[in-house]
């Protein structure tokens, strides 16, 4: 190929953009990672060991999996039906619907969590009332929940909406006219079909809300032992000279979000195909 | 069952496909829908198939009204022009997919698809997906399907329209024997005059959203309401202002001979039939012949012939 190509010019513009791109992913990604890892690992594995499982570290992991896991759960029901919403159905707003659910991507998580805290807060009027029924939004797992939901909310449903576009309706009508209850053409035929495309949805959205500090950290209070999330706790930890258990939990979190990364990867040509 | 459609109307948006359509089809008969595209003839068999709901009018199956019944409770076999095979399911499965939904016994599925499978000429293909089948292989999967729940009523849309001229006409022929075997009120959704002509007992012909005209392929062929219909069944050609087919068209070379005396222009032969071109006072009209009678007659660009028209009186149509 280089041949058809004659000008030399154009092959080293090729290469220098080759290696400008290079040397940015490892400056910016690759180094600091290694970096984190050699910081973990300099005095073995025991102290990595001890810091992962302190009654700290694991009720941060606790927090982090509860919050993560009903996030991931509300954010995939919720990204179906948006989806089948705007794909399947022409109504009024829709448009702003679609343009809404890509609004928590350009907002910066800590607006965010300003927001729930001017809504839920119990000095506020909403927030109050709830106060006073005796529901705790802010400073307490719901408010968390509900942060790490809206940083998420937009993975599931574009990972599946160009597919449900790409297959149509027409399988839909012809299962409604074998018999099939909207509900069992749902089960039977739609998501079969975008099942694909909705895994890789829900591990980016699961790698997100693991990973998710500004909304989480405004909204949590940063209760140590409460209600403090994985992030949290390598923040807290490094201000309190802790390294040794802000590097290991720092790992930890890295060796997780390459592992959905891998996921994610192996689960696009998947959801592209069918 | 016997379809009755009465009156529809549907509107999309500014765009009225169906305006007050009343169509009849009798139980066990074949019936074909015919028109060029945007006649309104697959709304038709999406508003029976409850796939589309009317803005007026009445569809009655089998004498019930069903105008406001589900698809899923019609009972309606449809066929769809591009098939919509479940893809990520397997031929059987595909075909098992309407009895399962009626939580029949395991044992009755397998017995009833396998004899479905057979029906259709797949018995082995039962356990390849869709997506290794060929177009005509899912064609015939997807009409399995549709017959597997007994349907009521068949309703097939563009069912061949997807596929290449030998296999199409196959499954044409296969379609009428299968229909003589199964007496299932079927109707065919189709643009092609000659597949309605060849499958159909009934042909409804329909354009801008109305029914033109409804009858048997041969009434209508013979004796259409006007010129629009006329065109659109068959081939056609003006003799001194009047609307003919060309193959009703009768060319002699002896002199003496009465008719209208024109010029050869030029001759195209298809296999058995030769078109010939022709020139009369200054008209162009063409004649259509067997290539025998051409291949007799010794035709060549520039002779002069005598055109008649042939049988008992000249189709003239007020235009």
């Amino acid at each position: 190929m280089a041949d058809s190509t004659p000008q030399s010019g154009s092959r080293v513009t090729r290469y220098s953009i080759r290696f400008v791109v290079l040397a940015y992913l490892l400056v910016l990604l690759v180094l600091p990672l290694i970096l984190v890892l050699r910081r973990t690992f300099e005095h073995g594995i025991n102290p990595v060991f001890t810091a992962l499982t302190s009654s700290e570290a694991a009720h941060a992991f606790q927090v982090t999996a509860i919050v993560a896991g009903v996030a991931v759960i509300a954010n995939t029901i919720f990204g179906v039906g948006a989806a089948l919403l705007l794909v399947r159905h022409r109504f009024p707003g829709r448009r702003l619907l679609d343009a809404v659910i890509d609004l928590p991507v350009a907002v910066s998580p800590v607006v965010v969590g300003l927001a729930l805290t001017l809504i839920y807060g119990s000095r506020e009027p909403v927030g109050g009332w709830l106060t006073r029924h005796g529901i705790q939004i802010i400073f307490s797992l719901p408010g968390m929940v509900v942060a790490t939901i809206f940083v998420g909310l937009p993975l599931v449903v574009r990972a599946v909406a160009p597919v449900l576009e790409e297959i149509g309706d027409e399988q839909e009508q012809a299962a409604y006219t074998l018999g099939s209850s909207p509900w069992q053409t749902f089960t039977r035929i739609t998501l079969p079909s975008i099942r694909g495309a909705l895994a890789y949805g829900v591990v980016l959205a699961l790698a997100r809300s693991l990973g998710e500090y500004g909304a989480v950290a405004v909204v949590s209070g940063r209760v140590v032992g409460q209600t403090q999330t994985i992030t949290l706790f390598v923040e807290e930890r490094f201000d309190n000279f802790d390294q040794a258990s802000a590097y290991s939990a720092a790992f930890a979190l890295a060796v997780l979000a390459v592992i959905s990364l891998l996921v994610a990867r192996r689960l696009r040509p998947a959801g592209t195909a069918r | 069952m016997s379809i009755s459609a009465r009156g529809v109307t549907k509107r999309f948006g500014s765009f009225t496909a169906l305006d007050n359509v009343t169509v009849e089809v009798e139980t066990g008969s074949l019936t074909a829908l015919l028109g060029p595209s945007g006649s309104g003839k697959s709304t038709l068999l999406r508003v029976i198939a409850g796939l589309d709901t009317p803005d007026s009018g009445v569809v009655e199956i089998g004498g019930t009204d069903a105008t406001r019944l589900p698809p899923q409770r019609r009972n309606v076999g449809f066929v769809f022009q591009h098939y919509a095979p479940f893809k990520h399911m397997t031929v059987a499965r595909n075909v098992a997919f309407g009895l399962s939904i009626r939580k029949r016994p395991k044992g009755e599925i397998k017995a009833r698809v396998q004899e479905l499978l057979e029906l259709v000429h797949l018995e082995k293909f039962a356990d390849r997906y869709p997506a290794q089948l060929s177009g005509g292989q899912r064609q015939r999967m997807a009409l399995a399907r549709a017959l597997a729940v007994e349907p009521n009523v068949l309703l097939l849309d563009e069912p061949f329209g997807a596929l290449d001229a030998q296999v199409r006409k196959e499954l044409r022929a296969w379609l009428r024997r299968l229909h003589d075997e199964l007496h299932v009120t079927t109707v065919i959704v189709t643009h092609d005059q000659e597949e309605a002509m060849e499958v159909a007992d009934e042909v409804v012909v329909m354009s801008d959203g109305a029914v033109a005209q409804v009858g048997a392929p041969q009434e209508i062929y013979d004796n259409p309401v006007n010129e629009w219909v006329m065109t659109f069944l068959g081939p056609v050609t003006n003799l001194q202002g009047a609307l003919i087919r060309p193959h009703d068209l009768e060319l002699s070379t002896e002199p003496s001979s009465d008719g209208l005396p024109a010029t050869v222009v030029s001759l195209t032969r298809l296999g058995f039939e030769t078109r010939v071109a022709l020139e009369a006072d200054g008209q162009e009209l063409w004649a259509q012949l067997t290539s025998d009678v051409a291949d007799r007659l010794d035709l060549r660009p520039g002779a002069s012939v005598r055109v008649r028209h042939r049988g008992p009186a000249m189709q003239t149509i007020a235009s």
